[in-house]
């Protein structure tokens, strides 16, 4: 038994999403938090920045999940003073998965950690309610990815370029928001490569649109 | 204001029952395994579930330690990572002492039996039950089952999970008594067979599993290989016999 | 030594007028005093070599262990008092089993030269602990490839291609400085850590010694290890055989 929202926690209801392109890693987020059915925040951030090119996808309570990331994100200061250098992806995911793990039975964290680094550059990492850690092309995470899993699995490629990538991410986290109650608003992007993160930002009503009977 | 907030915590406390430790959350299904000729064999599916959900699908449930061990698992695997980490400690605490002694198959099957039961002592069990193959100190095949209240027993054939029903039953039949016979080959037909039958009837396994083999050369693990399987009966089965 | 009766050579926490630590100086005296050990950072390896001075006749061959195992990845050969570089062993096991904890990955050996030189230094700052009285080599494969690291008593460390420390320092830096490690083989380095070693040795000091050699390289997958027999008295028949060259050599 995996534990619970208590009574008036904040919940990322939320679909995530991380997938690995030739030359870097595109993740992507709804916007949608919710308080049982009530939007507490229709423009919420749940794409976080844990390292220059390392970042989380959030899912589950937002207070649990901020907690941990704050803490693997001190983790990671300390980590870029003491080896003079970046993390790596797999590392930081190591970070999330200790904490994760070792407190499974009071979290409600399902995360997902992409990024980009010298070692083996673009990579992305699931780490599910139980805190086990699952190295993957795509993950995706979150209440609202229950329903695309079959519209992921039919359209991911490997080796997609950074385009074919971004699109695959916008229509997915679309088609869960719209039939997910608990994901919306907004879709929030980044593209995380060598070069550095770029953000980017779908307005609600600016979505993509598909059959709507 | 404060005094309200008490009364509602302890309220809400009252109908909150204490508990100790969670649940599977992210588990593999069964894992297969029996002594043969030459040593001992094991088979799982590469399928983590979430709930129904067939979350993970590229998944090792099988777990080389040494030379000449294998550790299959069932259940969560966010438990089963943590007991391989264990392991991978333990097994390079014995790598730098360096007394010339090595952890063989009943020294790990010992190890995870007590860790499995000191955890369910505490009230805090791994959500696991593990198969350990290999060879004893004879050099003789190895197989023993440890589960998550500590049980231990070794046999020719063990099954975890649902294979325990389904499979188990099959390798019986197919290999007690028989143990010094079974050649590598033979083997493989008899897991594979339990192996597909697990595919028809477990409802969360998958069609993409890994066998391994420990020998006296050593343990050898395959890549994900499928199943043939038969479904051409089925066209002909039309209505529910009403 | 004039530092000798003045009294600033009593504890570890007071410094001599001239800004000296004696305690800690000493206590290089004491690896000064031990079997030579070297370390040998090549192409593709590390190879790290002890001359272990044979105390007693009875002792068992392979014994007190000079060169150990701290992790999969880490030699670490010592010279100096055999009890004081067990304790250093045993830390460098737990930091490399805490770096693995907490990373998931095998501690980097700049990481390591760090934290154990952290730790020795920690020990000339207190007078209620005496400094190690042993340098100490870390021989490594990290995802950078090989690396070697020296720390010494006083805390300090520096990473090297090759080190000599112990009684015949002096004529293994000489012959460690002739060598091109750059273009070697851990294979190869073998054998010439072999003949640095029998050539630092002092026969007319100390007479039984007993070789220890391991090494880490592609050739081991990145493991350290012993080096395996028949490489041993291969390194040392091309040892004897090159001492008794120079020997004719001098004639």
């Amino acid at each position: 038994m995996a534990p619970s929202l208590k009574s008036g926690e904040v919940n990322l209801g939320t679909t995530i999403m991380a997938v690995v392109y030739d030359g870097g890693v595109i993740i992507g987020a709804d916007s949608r938090t919710t308080t049982g059915s009530y939007i507490a925040n229709r423009v919420t951030d749940k794409l976080t920045k844990i390292h220059d090119r390392i970042y989380c996808c959030r899912s589950g309570s937002a207070a649990d999940t901020q907690a941990v990331a704050d803490i693997v994100h001190y983790y990671t200061q300390m980590y870029q003073v003491q080896h003079n250098a970046a993390p790596t992806t797999q590392v930081v995911a190591s970070l999330f998965r200790e904490l994760c793990y070792s407190n499974r039975n009071n979290l409600m964290a399902g995360i997902i950690v992409a990024g980009w680094d010298e070692r083996v550059g673009p990579s992305v990492y699931s780490i599910p309610l139980g805190g086990s850690i699952h190295k993957q092309a795509y993950a995706i995470g979150g209440s609202g990815s229950s329903y695309i899993y079959g519209y992921c699995d039919a359209n991911y490629k490997d080796h997609m370029n950074r385009e074919e990538a971004i699109d695959f991410v916008k229509k997915a986290i679309a088609l869960a928001m719209s039939r997910d109650g608990s994901s919306g608003g907004t879709i929030r992007l980044a593209v995380i490569t060598e070069g550095g993160v770029e953000r980017m930002f779908v307005p609600g009503n600016q979505l993509p649109t598909f059959y709507e009977g | 204001m404060s005094s309200v907030n008490f009364k509602s915590t302890r309220a809400t406390q009252a109908a909150t029952p204490i508990t100790h430790s969670g649940g599977p959350v992210v588990t593999g299904t069964s894992v297969l395994g029996i002594k043969y000729k030459d040593g001992v064999m094991l088979a799982a599916d590469c399928l983590a579930s979430y709930g129904s959900l067939a979350r993970f699908r590229d998944v090792d449930r099988l777990q080389p330690v040494g030379e000449h061990t294998v550790v299959g698992a069932s259940g969560d695997i966010g438990d089963f990572q943590y007991v391989q980490d264990l392991l991978e400690k333990s097994m390079i605490h014995e790598f730098y002492t360096a007394d010339g002694h090595a952890l063989a198959t009943p020294h790990i099957y010992s190890y995870l039996s007590r860790l499995m039961y000191q955890r369910r002592s505490q009230m805090n069990p791994l959500w696991n039950s593990y198969l350990v193959g290999g060879l004893n100190d004879s050099g003789e095949p190895f197989l023993g089952y440890i589960d998550l209240i500590g049980t231990t027993y070794q046999s020719s054939t063990i099954a975890t999970g649902f294979g325990a029903y389904l499979a188990q039953p099959i390798l019986r039949k197919a290999v007690e008594g028989r143990e010094n016979e079974i050649t590598e080959e033979e083997a493989i037909k008899i897991i594979d067979d339990c192996m597909r039958v697990l595919f028809y009837r477990d409802a969360r396994s998958l069609n993409k599993f890994r066998r391994a083999k420990v020998t006296k050369e050593g343990v050898t693990v395959t890549e994900p290989y499928s199943l043939t399987t038969e479904w051409g009966f089925a066209e002909n089965i039309i209505g529910y016999g009403a | 030594m004039t530092s000798i009766g003045t009294g600033y050579d009593l504890s570890v926490s007071t410094y001599s007028p001239d800004g000296r630590l004696f305690q800690v100086e000493y206590a290089g005296k004491a690896v000064d005093n031990s079997g030579t050990a070297i370390g040998l950072r090549v192409k593709d390896g590390v190879v790290l070599a002890v001359e272990k001075l044979t105390q007693s006749k009875m002792l068992v061959p392979g014994s007190n262990l000079r060169i150990q195992a701290a992790d999969r990845h880490i030699g670490i050969a010592t010279s100096g008092l055999l009890a004081d570089t067990k304790h250093i062993v045993n830390r460098v096991r737990d930091e490399a089993r805490s770096y693995r904890d907490i990373y998931g990955i095998p501690i980097p050996a700049k990481v390591m030269a760090e934290r154990l030189g952290l730790y020795v230094q920690a020990y000339t700052s207190y007078s209620s602990v005496r400094p190690f009285g042993c340098s100490t080599l870390i021989g490594m494969v990290d995802e950078d490839g090989p690396q070697l690291y020296m720390v010494e008593p006083s805390g300090n460390f520096w990473g090297y291609h090759a080190c000599a420390v112990g009684k015949g320092k002096q004529v293994a830096r000489t012959e460690l400085e002739k060598l091109k490690l750059a273009d070697m083989t851990a294979r190869q380095a073998i054998k010439e850590a072999t003949r640095v070693i029998y050539t630092a040795h002092d026969e007319a000091k100390d007479k039984e010694f007993e070789l220890e050699l391991t090494w880490i390289s592609d050739e081991t997958n990145g493991r350290f290890e012993r080096v395996p027999k028949e490489l041993v008295a291969e390194a040392e028949a091309y040892a004897a055989e090159s001492l008794s060259a120079e020997m004719d050599d001098d004639e």
